[in-house]
């Protein structure tokens, strides 16, 4: 069963991932993309990482992609299609992908050094909640405080990109 | 198999069977309180007192015709209100009944209600995108800029419920209430009021409730969204606005208004006026103003189930769904309150009200709550 419902997330994550980079219409492109994070937030159903599986589902497709689809349908779509689809770095693209596939093939060959040999099963059962909680505002309550100063800044900075110049007297 | 592990298969068909004629006689409620607050009758020509309106609008959504903008996006104009639909459906998998009548008791019930109203205004944006009309285009910007304003204050009010429970599981919550011997509207020493009422202000707008309805604001863009929806497609957005509208009562009673506990639950010698003297007395009022409406077929049934609830065997057994059904009508009424009371919002005060005052707002009964909870 978990297999079979691995397997299905899986699929999911991958056809809108493809889907994303293959659609020439914008929102289906991003309908793509929310496919394929609805299929990550079930492997992490499948992880049993409740919060994040909710998480993933409240911020990203109900946050990010919600702004997406707002600004999507705010372009002109005629134009959008007419554009060159395919980026011209190709050939970096492919030099990329042929790295990663060689990291996978070569991880895959050695196995991960030092990690366990198979993933923990399960978490604990009475859900994770107070884990992350644990982990963000004590283990790790510094770095957590960084990322947050990071996105601030960039909030501000993006703020000062988007304001009207306003014309010198 | 035994019952308990039937139970919540049979309850989640009950509820996916049954809400689409709830949905039709909540729209009837509606209409009749609404006519009620302007001093009109309401319908009144569909069967007696207009009782088989809905059927009758159903069998007309029916049997109406289908119709497809001819450059509409036909995928996604057939996805949006299916999508609509299950998100809304879903949420039901979460709100517990009673102790034992709950589909499911997940440990991140709250966070789960609230990820499936984020995914459920994509049947908003889609639908009025796929039409390819200017109106229904402009009823989906709306929805998206008004769900992506409220959902931060209504989780930061939500966010002062888990202070006080402890858990994000809704019967958790519940339980927390009889626990602690307070319903969480009144906690932190009535501070939770302002919660409370940031909730409120912010679930109204989440499901496009007047006077937040400027997604499908008739008088300016004739519809808004659905504009180009007609027949059962249409009916599908309406039920989904609806169980939105149940979902929102529901999570309000259950982690403000103490789910289906009884008023005063750790009272012992309250428990037989609150389960059975209390709703007998509700259901033979009822039975009375039936009555005097001539509906006597509905007088002989209030009635008698008014002295069904005075045997205590059943007092104890259906005390529990009374309460909260109770609770979530009183909320539900209290929606269409606002509704005949207040008019539409302009946009700029809609982002202003959402921005500049409920979220500050929001984070100040944050703050104050954790200051309280923790002396």
């Amino acid at each position: 069963m978990d297999a079979a419902l691995f397997y299905t997330f899986a699929a999911i994550t991958l056809a809108g991932a493809l889907a994303t980079v293959t659609r020439r219409n914008p929102v289906h492109c991003a309908l793509g993309l929310i496919f394929s994070l609805l299929g990550v937030a079930g492997l992490f159903l499948l992880q049993a990482a409740e919060l994040l599986f909710a998480v993933q589902i409240l911020l990203y497709v109900g946050g990010v992609m919600v702004l997406f689809l707002f600004v999507i349908m705010l372009i002109h779509l005629e134009q959008a299609a007419r554009l060159r689809q395919y980026s011209r770095q190709w050939p970096v693209a492919l030099a990329a992908l042929f790295a990663v596939f060689l990291e996978i093939y070569v991880l895959a060959q050695s196995g991960l050094p030092g990690l366990p040999p198979s993933p923990q099963p399960r978490l604990n059962a009475g859900g994770n909640t107070e884990r992350i909680a644990d982990s963000l505002f004590y283990v790790y309550a510094l770095p957590f405080e960084a990322a947050s100063l990071l996105l601030l800044i960039a909030i501000v900075g993006a703020v000062w990109l988007a304001r009207k110049k306003e014309q010198p007297q | 198999m035994t019952f308990e592990t039937l139970l919540p298969y049979l309850m989640a068909a009950i509820f996916a069977m049954a809400f689409p004629l709830v949905t039709g006689y909540l729209v009837l409620v509606e209409r009749k309180i609404l006519a009620d607050f302007q001093a009109r009758l309401g319908p009144m020509r569909v069967g007696p007192h207009g009782l088989l309106q809905p059927i009758a609008d159903a069998l007309k959504l029916i049997l109406k015709e289908d119709t497809v903008p001819k450059d509409a996006d036909k995928f996604l104009f057939y996805l949006a209100p299916l999508l609509s639909v299950v998100t809304a459906f879903g949420s039901f998998a979460v709100i517990p009944i009673s102790a034992t009548l709950r589909i499911a008791d997940l440990n991140i019930g709250l966070l789960l209600i609230s990820a499936l109203a984020a995914v459920g205004v994509f049947g908003i944006i889609l639908g009025g995108w796929s039409s390819n009309s200017n109106y229904s285009l402009l009823g989906a910007l709306r929805g998206a800029a008004q769900l992506i304003s409220y959902e931060v204050a209504l989780g930061l009010s939500l966010v002062t419920v888990v202070m006080l429970s402890g858990t994000l599981s809704m019967q958790g919550i519940v339980e927390a209430q009889f626990n602690q011997r307070i319903w969480f509207l009144f906690g932190n020493y009535g501070l939770m009021l302002l919660s409370f009422f940031i909730f409120l202000i912010a679930a109204v707008a989440e499901v496009n409730r007047a006077p937040f309805d400027l997604p499908e604001a008739e008088s300016e863009i004739v519809a808004g969204y659905h504009t180009e929806y007609s027949g059962f497609r249409w009916a599908l957005y309406m039920l989904a606005e609806y169980t939105n509208i149940f979902i929102i009562c529901a999570v309000a009673a259950t982690v403000f208004f103490g789910g289906w506990l009884r008023p005063f639950a750790n009272i012992e010698w309250l428990a037989y006026p609150m389960d059975a003297i209390f709703p007998a007395a509700l259901l033979f009022l009822s039975a009375w103003g039936c009555a005097r409406m001539k509906l006597f077929p509905f007088t002989a049934l209030l009635g008698i189930s008014g002295l069904v609830f005075l045997i205590p065997a059943v007092a104890t057994a259906l005390s529990a769904p009374f309460w909260f059904f109770l609770k979530v009508s009183a909320v539900f009424y209290v929606l269409i309150w606002f509704r005949a009371s207040w008019p539409r919002l302009r946009y700029d005060q809609l982002m202003d009200l959402g921005w500049k005052r409920l979220i500050p707002l929001a984070l100040g009964a944050l703050l104050a709550n954790a200051i309280i909870g923790m002396l």
